[in-house]
């Protein structure tokens, strides 16, 4: 029950103007993984690597303990969400099964009807007239509808209304009660993850900058407040990211430097978005 | 089962879960041998991750207030009366040393602190 439904080692793919560098994660099976970074940090490569639809330069990607490379049929058990619909926009939902299902060994119907309904998803309707919540709705119906026990999804919430976003993530927390199935998703929406998800993965300008347990990032990072005239060479060899203004400073603060700050400054939790912004202002230091 | 998760609390989620169904298990809310959601269920129902509940239900476990038996679910474990009173007593002088520690502040006399609680007593009568 322990393995590993996602293994990554020393995955490294260069281009011209971008490098996914020795980045190395795993996700147990059965728990939600997140993935997160700004644009540009290597998500997407990260999520294409995965799947084969870029070839990496370096490194090992297994799947359910296996390389994917030599077992092309792994992809049954692969399901993936991106956040553009990749239907013909003239397909009425009804055509979809039709077009997809017969890729799929393991397709079943019925419960694919079952999500059609359960998201309300009207089968007469063509893809171009749906919202995007909708669009959402169908691609996740299609992906659970297979019977994968991996389900990947890239940027699912970015321009979802607030009450999608929260259907999103009841459908992901029903879709890993069953031990089995695992959950990998990149997202810059970070409120979502700070509930639902069990692990995180936070990418830098194609860097690991941590991997593991949520909540072992809020334990080892929080947040440093003051003014200026706290600052000094000596303590700012400890800070991350400092971000300086007229009114003061804020910094990015392991916390077991916590002893060299003094009385004056305010210590707060962080949130994974003042990580995020932090960790930007740190290239270049 | 009754739980609130209060986002804007200090209190860690996982612990807010914890506290809750432990009150509810003290006060007979809860009874003994009842069946509570699973790791997963209660996940999905509260929408917290699945290593916030199950961090919740193993503290639960190891302080012998539930027992989780893997696939049937968790039960709420008998009690013992004896611990129970222990736990109650002990809670009892926590708060005796927290209200001490204030009437130092303060300067209050054990006179007028038991005064204080006679007349909360007094009030209950009514």
């Amino acid at each position: 029950m322990n393995q590993n439904i996602l293994e990554i080692k020393n995955l490294t793919k260069e281009f011209d103007n971008f490098k996914l560098d020795n980045v190395s994660f795993h996700l147990p099976t059965g728990y939600i993984m997140g993935l997160v970074g700004k644009n540009g940090a290597g998500k997407t490569t990260t999520i294409k690597l995965i799947l084969e639809l870029l070839e990496k330069d370096q490194g090992v990607i297994q799947v359910f303990g296996q390389n994917i490379i030599q077992h092309y049929d792994l992809k049954q058990d692969i399901a993936v969400v991106f956040d553009e619909v990749f239907f013909v926009e003239d397909w009425k939902i009804s055509d979809v099964e039709a077009a997809i299902s017969p890729f799929y060994i393991n397709w079943d119907t019925h419960i694919f009807q079952n999500y059609l309904k359960q998201f309300h998803l009207p089968t007469q309707q063509k893809i171009k007239a749906l919202s995007r919540g909708m669009k959402m709705k169908l691609m996740l119906a299609v992906a659970l509808s297979h019977k994968a026990r991996l389900l990947i999804l890239d940027e699912p919430t970015s321009g979802l209304d607030p009450v999608a976003r929260d259907e999103l993530l009841d459908i992901l927390l029903h879709y890993i009660e069953d031990e089995q199935n695992s959950v990998l998703f990149s997202t810059h929406i970070t409120s979502d993850l700070d509930k639902i998800a069990d692990f995180l993965t936070i990418l830098d300008n194609g860097n690991i900058f941590f991997t593991g347990y949520k909540d072992e990032l809020f334990e080892k990072y929080c947040i440093v407040k003051g003014g200026i005239d706290n600052l000094n060479q000596d303590i700012e060899k400890y800070l991350m990211g400092i971000q300086k203004n007229s009114t003061g400073f804020s910094a990015l603060l392991d916390v077991k430097n916590m002893k060299y700050m003094n009385g004056h400054m305010v210590i707060e939790e962080a949130t994974i978005d003042d990580i995020l912004i932090h960790i930007n202002h740190m290239e270049g230091e | 089962m009754k739980i609130i998760i209060q986002n804007s609390s200090d209190e860690p989620i996982y612990q807010q879960i914890y506290s809750q169904i432990r009150e509810a298990i003290l006060s007979g809310n809860i009874n003994e041998g009842e069946l509570l959601p699973s790791i997963r269920q209660l996940s999905r129902e509260l929408k917290v991750s699945v290593i916030t509940t199950t961090r919740a239900y193993t503290d639960l476990e190891n302080e012998g207030y539930i027992m989780i038996v893997q696939g049937k679910g968790c039960y709420v474990q008998k009690i013992n009366q004896n611990v129970l009173e222990e736990k109650l007593i002990q809670n009892i002088e926590e708060h005796f040393l927290e209200i001490k520690k204030c009437a130092k502040i303060l300067k209050k006399s054990k006179e007028e602190l038991f005064g204080i609680l006679s007349i909360l007593y007094e009030e209950d009568e009514q």
